[in-house]
């Protein structure tokens, strides 16, 4: 005879981590609970008390206390709590108290076991401390997609092929039909001590043979070298296929040589990456490249979108999706200075273009507002030169705008004469930031101390951004008030129902997940990171440094990561879901849209960005000046 | 209605029932005896009840399943429910089979009460019975043990639709709003549990009714009594 708790059971298959157990066991389980009601305002367990069950709340609601008093979390229907105690000597750590008349089912401890010992999904979810479950959400996200766990050399389909840099421009074509190629390496004697007898001078494509052979008529017999790229960008043979892949989209490459110590192992050709990708972002960047007008421009820059979510049913990782977006947004800004130099003739003086703030990052998702700003050299006379880079900054920031990068309200655009400074001049900006951190100052700080050459002179930003972060590893002070402002946005506490629920117990009806989760995640890491003298501007590069300087509190190194990872993927998922609606993708999050596991991993990733906002007021202590 | 069981010494009564009945099952349920009427709310074993009937007459329908759950303040417990379908001695009519969901097929296998009666006493004795509707469990049990034993069973019980009556119909807003034709508060199960914020359940059986009914005690006692009020103030 058996009591058939069809009631019960079918209540506990809706909610993890039940759903993921066998109907029989579900049924068994209950077979096994216990029941009770929990007047509004009831303490259901307090700290210290034994505990030897734990808790499913099957109606109402429950708020869990930190000892001191502090609210840890809000919980309702199928939630459960008390797991916890069950694992740290069967006390209670976190106090509950009902929050709403509530009733709870208990389950035994002795069931509790049994089923973390059958099932790894349930023990894996009641198990898990909060943080190892959102590293866990994320790492078995990466693992899906193969771009970031490939290495380059798996995607090299045969051994390069070589001549040496004295041959003719005919023999090297010859080789390269015989050997059915289209790009060859073309060698040149080692010289120096450490160097392997042949090493790369060099790579020959099809295309040059193009466009440097046959169209200006240059003779067969000319020696290769004049119709080959010299000193090719190259990758070590351990690099990952995404890295890979970015560095092709990034310098518009076609082919890439990969070394082992200096010596060619293969050569990567856009085809090997596009079984892995599809061709979206890859495409995308040399199309853009050969549009003709602004018009042109605009027209392509509807697909950015598309491309978009394409990486994001890849299952790409923000970092691969932040970068392919930055790299489409700075190839609009390329080819926009191109036709600009085109149409006002070539600039008077060596200029540099600067792409600011997420851009700079290799963080954009869809498309946002411009930021951007122009190094001029340092013989630039307004009265002379003023007048043609007026007219360019208004012909790129017009361009964006059409193409769908709106105009910065902010008018941090290189349109403001105020945002066009010689090299000298930046210098003296950025110190006096530095030296003299006001208000105003901070305020541009997410977006100017996150700078990225796009066009021009390119070093001329990297030097700008050494002498940045030389000047603000010294400065106690700056450090102390980037990071006092780096807490001025803080998370919410987590969900309850279908609301955002906040530290003081206020409910809101949706929240923005870059100002309360991405934006202050990239602030933070960008104290740690002029701290430690990172000179990285993406936030999961400035973390690699951030934790090679051994400045985190021991054991809490990858939380950030993974924290700044869930945020953005949520962030881009439901960005993906608004535009395949068809809606203008925004970054507002209402907790009805969220799933369990998103609510569940945000709740965590929260936590770790409150957390870590309390670390950087304690390492980077604020007193007046 | 009667009202007098209010007045009747339970514990009393019990013992001398023990003397009296024939059926040794009887009498191993008046001999675990019964809680004293001041025996505090919060330490009262409890077993909450419910029975699915051919109909409403006691004295002609029959019980076709039971459902109970023993119980206290602090927890119910649903490991030691229990739950029986039991063969009615006549006939079952097409439409009470469509209520209950259960069918004659269901029956053809069952056992009859007094197969079950070992089981349901042992669960019932020396606690004390909640139903919700006390008309319909303590006079179908009393009538069905009759006509096969000749004799029947008689216990205090607490009534949680006496009780929701007690909240909301009692007081002369109650009876100021009945004679302006006002609706009345409705005290039927799920209506009750719904004012405590206790859940809808849709699957309705005895069982299913017995916990709904025990949660609904904890509720009611949490809100209009206290752990340290008495059994005399709830049972009838």
């Amino acid at each position: 005879m058996q009591a058939e708790q069809i009631e019960i059971a079918s209540f506990l298959s809706k909610y993890p981590p039940f759903n993921s157990l066998p109907e029989d066991v579900v049924n068994e389980i209950a077979q096994q609970i216990e029941i009770s009601y929990f007047r509004a305002g009831s303490d259901i367990f307090q700290f210290g008390d034994e505990i030897h069950e734990f808790c499913v709340i099957r109606s109402g609601a429950v708020e869990i206390y930190r000892r001191n008093g502090d609210l840890y979390n809000r919980l309702s229907e199928g939630d459960l709590f008390g797991q916890l105690g069950l694992l740290m000597n069967n006390r209670v750590r976190l106090p509950a108290r009902a929050l709403e008349d509530t009733l709870i089912y208990f389950v035994p401890e002795s069931l509790f076991l049994e089923l973390c010992d059958r099932f790894e999904e349930f023990a894996y979810f009641v198990e898990m401390d909060d943080n190892s479950r959102l590293s866990h959400a994320v790492s078995s996200k990466n693992e899906s997609n193969d771009l970031m766990v490939s290495k380059v050399t798996q995607l090299i389909s045969r051994e390069p092929v070589c001549m040496p840099q004295d041959c003719t421009v005919r023999e090297a074509a010859q080789t390269m039909s015989e050997e059915g190629v289209s790009s060859l390496l073309i060698m040149r004697p080692g010289t120096e001590e450490d160097e392997p007898e042949k090493v790369l001078a060099g790579i020959l494509t099809d295309r040059d043979l193009r466009s440097r052979v046959v169209a200006p008529g240059l003779s067969y017999d000319a020696p290769v070298t004049e119709a080959m790229t010299a000193n090719p960008v190259t990758l070590d043979d351990d690099t990952y296929a995404f890295e890979a892949m970015m560095t092709m989209l990034r310098f518009n490459l076609h082919h890439l040589p990969i070394l082992d110590n200096q010596r060619p192992v293969g050569v990567l050709a856009t085809s090997d990456i596009v079984r892995y990708e599809s061709q979206s972002s890859l495409f995308m960047v040399s199309t853009i490249m050969r549009q003709n007008s602004v018009e042109e421009l605009a027209q392509l820059a509807k697909e950015v979108n598309a491309c978009f979510v394409r990486m994001v049913n890849e299952d790409a990782n923000s970092h691969m999706i932040g970068s392919a977006m930055s790299v489409i947004g700075r190839s609009f800004k390329q080819r926009l200075l191109e036709l600009g130099e085109e149409k006002l003739g070539p600039a008077p003086l060596p200029y540099c273009f600067l792409a600011l703030g997420s851009m700079a990052r290799d963080e954009q998702l869809v498309k946002t507002d411009q930021d951007n700003a122009l190094i001029l050299d340092n013989r630039y006379d307004p009265e002379v030169h003023g007048e043609y880079f007026d007219e360019l900054a208004q012909f790129v920031s017009d361009g964006l705008d059409a193409c769908g990068y709106v105009y910065c309200t902010g008018l941090i655009m290189a349109t403001n004469p105020k945002w066009r400074k010689t090299r000298k001049e930046w210098e003296a900006c950025f110190a006096d930031w530095i030296e003299n951190p006001d208000p105003e100052a901070l305020l541009n700080a997410s977006i100017f101390f996150d700078l990225d050459g796009v066009w021009g002179k390119t070093d001329w930003a990297e030097q700008l951004n050494n002498f940045i972060v030389r000047k603000a590893k010294r400065s106690p002070h700056f450090l102390a008030c980037l990071a006092r402002n780096a807490l001025s946005r803080t998370p919410p506490l987590g969900f309850f129902k279908d609301f955002v629920v906040e530290k003081d117990g206020q409910h809101r009806n949706s929240m923005n997940l870059k100002r309360r989760g991405t934006a202050p995640l990239a602030d933070l890491i960008r104290v740690h990171a002029l701290a430690v003298g990172s000179k990285a501007q993406n936030s999961f590069e400035r973390l690699d440094d951030i934790i090679k300087a051994d400045i985190l509190p021991k054991g809490r190194e990858t939380d950030i990561r993974d924290a700044l990872e869930f945020i953005s993927m949520v962030r881009i998922r439901h960005q993906a879901l608004d535009i395949e609606a068809g809606r203008e993708a925004d970054n507002n999050i209402e907790p009805e849209n969220l799933s369990d596991f998103e609510r569940r991993n945000l709740k965590e990733a929260f936590q770790v960005l409150s957390n870590s906002q309390r670390f950087l007021k304690y390492r980077y202590p604020y007193s007046r000046k | 209605m009667t009202t007098q069981d209010t007045t009747v010494d339970w514990p009393a009564f019990y013992k001398e029932q023990a003397l009296h009945v024939n059926d040794s099952r009887l009498q191993l349920f008046y001999e675990a005896g019964c809680p004293t009427p001041d025996t505090l709310l919060g330490d009262a074993p409890f077993v909450a009840l419910d029975f699915e009937t051919t109909g409403l007459d006691a004295e002609h329908d029959e019980i076709i399943s039971i459902g109970l759950v023993p119980f206290d303040l602090q927890r119910i417990r649903i490991r030691e429910a229990r739950h029986w379908l039991l063969k009615p001695r006549q006939e079952l009519a097409e439409e009470s089979v469509v209520i209950h969901g259960i069918t004659h097929s269901d029956l053809e296998q069952a056992p009859d009460l007094l197969d079950v009666l070992p089981g349901l006493v042992e669960a019932l004795a020396g606690r004390v019975v909640v139903v919700h509707y006390r008309y319909i469990e303590r006079e179908f049990l009393e009538a069905a043990l009759f006509r096969r034993l000749g004799e029947g069973i008689r216990f205090p019980v607490v009534d949680t639709m006496e009780l929701e009556a007690m909240i909301h119909r009692k007081g002369l807003g109650n009876l100021v709003g009945r004679l302006i034709g006002r609706r009345q508060t409705s005290i039927r199960l799920g209506d009750s549990r719904g004012r405590y914020n206790l859940p809808h359940y849709g699957q309705h059986n005895a069982l299913t009714d017995a916990i709904a009914t025990a949660e609904l005690l904890q509720a009611q006692i949490m809100h209009r009594y206290s752990a340290d009020s008495t059994l005399d103030s709830i049972w009838l």
